[in-house]
């Protein structure tokens, strides 16, 4: 086969690869080199290790399967207001997790919404906390997320294959058939392993809804290793163990993953023709309507339980969401720039280098850098550009599961007639690469941008008492009594990472379906 | 004017060549003590007044992150002062040999004696379970673990008033902790990684009872003008929390360390604890507490394991409370 001329050359995604490999074993090297090698894990470890595991099953698979009826019914209706529930299908994912754990209480907890209706109606409350409340919790972040990236599937089914399924009378189930669960085959292994892999790091969502320390997760053990006991060779053996788990577990889902080969066309399907039946509307309404419930609702406690403070915020939280904004614009430049350069290499191996940011701990991450860093520069004035650059590469993994198939689908459907072209370097990039993967690269760069806006991060470790961003605020408020201003502080910190999404994500939606 | 400009030009240089030269302290410190609305502000101000030097603060988390910052920073650290660790904290912060013994003496207010050489306590409080005024609250941990009342607490692994609790238990109960641990597992709402989100979740009607301090109630009443909240006196006593510094030994500030360390238990100081950190002061300031601290309620009986003790049971005590709860 002739070499394909490229839009990113293979140096460049070579020495991008390198650079993250380095950013996330270089800190872990430094923690177990400064301590010497543990024995080996605990019952205790063993123990959280078991749950973390199971957990992340449990909230990947309910995620992924609840993810199907949403996004096909999202994907065959045209409806007002859909185009406001696409986007707020991305809020629950940029939510700091206390402001998501308070939202959902609200709904879901003691004297929530959920369980005030059960009493006045005479029926006994139900208990949100266990193992089902971890889940709950983490479906609602991820649910939403999953079924972007599905949706992302459908859309990627080009509107000719519909026309033909429909000029030769498929039904619904044909169309599931022959259409609908090839594109499943190819994307839910993938969406299966991103849920999977962020459950894995669940922290305070896992310890507060799961009730107890049954609920211990392998973050929490690095957390008692590092700040209780001070075993460094504790967390390193941790996080090594978590690193092996994400690889090995990301090597078999990618393998599972098969393009679907749709070919080329004409960009996504916007009416429909197998889908008129009035039960199949009735069930698509159904299920949008519960999915809008479930994830709005918390959102709009959130919002009220904010609204009021939000008037006289002090001082400080502006200028916290100042850096903020600042810090999140700049990793979104970089995750994005890095997405890019490994979805060019489209091997294997870019897709492993690119889940790494989910396999490294958030505390040994940003312990090992403080010890490379500590000895040559002061911690506190590398502060926002160290949490610029981690937060960049935390939103790596799901940058590159949104662009990397699409970068790949652009590639097989134009890629011959750019080579015939003589389109190479920039000039590819630009004239047939970004047309095709606009969609994907807005959604891609919003979700980095809040996740990077909404992430306490390592900015803890390296912070002094000027230098705080909107997060670390809102703890600070909490902790100083003023839950109040912190609740108005957290809907700032949403306002703003939605903000951020939603104008990322209609850039890219928008002018994508020519 | 020419020359009113020159000469404000002469006085603006000499002064920037002094503060060139101003000597800076650096404070290791715990979140909430910096912000704002803690005392750092506050106390920076009365300090700088009267030392001729740039005090300097820097937050690292809470107090266990605090120590975890200062052993991987080592000798190198750029430290003077550590402010925030307590006495579950100091025997481990000790083992380190990064701290210099103090010279501080003062009148303490503290329940207890207190005579340790390397840290100078600025503050105290006892544990309690905060609930509102209205809830028929047990009167002793006993009593709760036999009650149905349901309470928040905070993970004692990641959080310094959850491994408060665990002491608490061990330094009334002894061998009888895991027992009680046992029978207060079904009033156990759930357990949160830090202080912050049990007492949000508290305020949110999660449960009837959370674990926090004897002076929390003083928050609502001195700053929100509500005398809804109090806490229940238990019979067997209550854990302290003492919360100290210390002064680095590899300090290059030594002399304005002490100095500073000094003023800690000074008027200046103390006076600004009771409504910025919500705690007691470790010196009674002369004009005496602020109004509203006296409505707080007072245990008669103090608990609190030594610094040696206490670091002595926590494996233990951590493992019979995992063990406790994980049925």
């Amino acid at each position: 086969m002739a070499r394909r001329a490229l839009a990113i050359s293979t140096a460049t995604s070579a020495a991008v690869a390198a650079l993250v490999m380095l950013l996330v074993l270089a800190p872990i090297g430094a923690v177990g080199l400064r301590a010497g090698w543990p024995d080996g894990l605990g019952a205790a470890d063993w123990a959280a290790l078991r749950f973390t595991v199971f957990q992340a099953v449990l909230s990947a698979v309910f995620s992924a399967v609840l993810a199907i009826p949403v996004a096909r019914a999202l994907a065959r209706r045209q409806f007002r207001g859909r185009g406001a529930l696409v986007l707020l299908m991305g809020a629950p994912f940029i939510l700091p997790v206390i402001v998501a754990v308070m939202g959902l209480l609200a709904v879901f907890g003691q004297s929530g919404i959920l369980n005030t209706g059960l009493v006045a109606l005479g029926l006994p409350p139900v208990q949100i906390y266990g193992l089902h409340g971890v889940v709950l919790a983490h479906v609602f972040f991820n649910l939403p997320l999953a079924t972007r990236l599905l949706l992302q599937g459908w859309e990627a089914i080009p509107q000719e294959r519909f026309r033909l399924a429909a000029s030769l009378g498929m039904g619904p189930q044909e169309v599931l058939r022959w259409l609908e669960w090839p594109m499943l085959k190819e994307r839910l292994p993938a969406v299966l392993l991103v849920v999977f892999l962020i459950c894995l790091s669940s922290f305070a969502v896992a310890l507060t809804l799961g009730g107890g320390p049954r609920a211990t997760t392998l973050e929490l053990a690095v957390y008692q290793a590092f700040h209780l006991e001070f075993d460094l060779g504790r967390a390193a053996l941790l996080a090594l163990v978590q690193l092996a788990l994400v690889l090995s577990v990301g090597l078999a889902a990618l393998r599972l993953g098969t393009l679907a080969g749709f070919g080329a066309g004409r960009g996504a399907m916007r009416q429909r023709w197998d889908v008129g039946a009035l039960w199949l509307k009735a069930q698509d309404a159904f299920v949008l309507g519960l999915a809008t419930c479930f994830i709005a609702l918390p959102l709009a406690m959130v919002a009220l339980r904010g609204f009021t403070a939000l008037a006289d915020l002090p001082a400080s939280v502006w200028r916290a969401a100042g850096a903020s904004l600042i810090i999140a614009l700049c990793s979104t430049v970089l995750c994005i720039a890095a997405a890019l350069a490994l979805a060019a290499a489209r091997g294997r191996w870019a897709e492993m280098v690119g889940l790494l940011g989910l396999a490294v701990s958030p505390l040994v991450l940003g312990t090992g850098l403080f010890l490379l860093i500590n000895p040559y520069f002061s911690p506190q004035a590398l502060a926002l550009p160290i949490t610029m650059v981690v937060n960049a590469l935390m939103a790596l993994p799901f940058a590159l599961r949104i662009v990397g198939p699409e970068y790949a689908r652009a590639e097989a459907d134009f890629g011959r007639l750019a080579d015939a072209l003589g389109l190479k370097g920039l000039a590819r990039l630009r004239r047939m690469i970004l047309p095709q993967i606009r969609r994907a690269l807005g959604f891609a760069a919003g979700l980095a941008a809040a996740l990077s806006m909404g992430d306490l991060g390592v900015i803890a470790l390296f912070a002094d008492a000027e230098t705080a961003t909107l997060p670390l605020q809102v703890y600070r408020l909490m902790g100083a009594y003023r839950m109040e201003a912190a609740a108005g502080a957290a809907l700032l910190l949403v306002g703003l990472s939605f903000g951020l999404f939603a104008l990322f994500d209609w850039g890219g939606r928008r002018g994508a379906d020519t | 004017m020419k020359h009113l400009a020159f000469a404000t030009g002469v006085f603006a240089s000499a002064a920037g060549i002094a503060a060139a030269e101003t000597p800076e302290l650096v404070v290791y410190t715990y979140d909430s003590f910096v912000s704002e609305w803690g005392p750092g502000p506050q106390i920076e101000t009365a300090f700088e007044a009267v030392c001729g030097c740039d005090l300097k603060f820097v937050a690292a988390g809470d107090g266990a992150a605090l120590l975890s910052r200062l052993r991987l920073e080592g000798d190198r650290s750029e430290a003077d002062i550590v402010l925030g660790l307590d006495t579950n904290l100091t025997s481990a912060a000790k083992e380190t040999g990064l701290f210099a013994p103090h010279s501080v003496t003062a009148d303490y207010s503290l329940p207890v004696a207190w005579d340790d050489d390397t840290f100078a306590p600025y503050d105290w409080g006892y544990f309690a379970f905060v609930h509102q005024a209205e809830f028929d609250a047990p009167t002793s941990l006993k009593a709760l673990a036999a009650s149905d009342a349901r309470i928040l607490i905070q993970d004692p692994r990641s959080s310094t008033p959850g491994l408060g609790l665990l002491m608490w238990v061990k330094a009334a109960y002894g061998d009888e902790a895991p027992r009680l641990w046992a029978d207060l597992a079904d009033n156990i709402v759930t357990v949160t990684k830090g202080w912050s989100e049990a007492y949000g979740l508290f305020l949110e009607g999660e449960a009837d009872m959370v674990l926090s301090y004897t002076t929390s109630p003083a928050y609502h009443l001195i700053a929100e003008e509500d005398a809804s909240k109090t806490a229940a006196l238990f019979d067997e006593g209550h854990y302290l929390q003492v919360e100290v510094a210390g002064k680095l030994a590899a300090s290059d500030q030594p002399v304005l360390a002490d100095r500073f360390l000094e003023f800690m238990v000074s008027e200046a100081f103390q006076s600004v604890i009771p409504t910025t950190n919500w705690m007691y002061p470790a010196v009674t300031p002369a004009a005496g507490l602020p109004a509203g601290f006296d409505s707080l309620v007072q245990p008669e009986k103090a608990l609190l394991l030594s610094a040696d003790e206490a670091a002595a049971v926590r494996a233990e005590a951590l493992e019979e409370w995992r063990a406790a709860l994980s049925q």
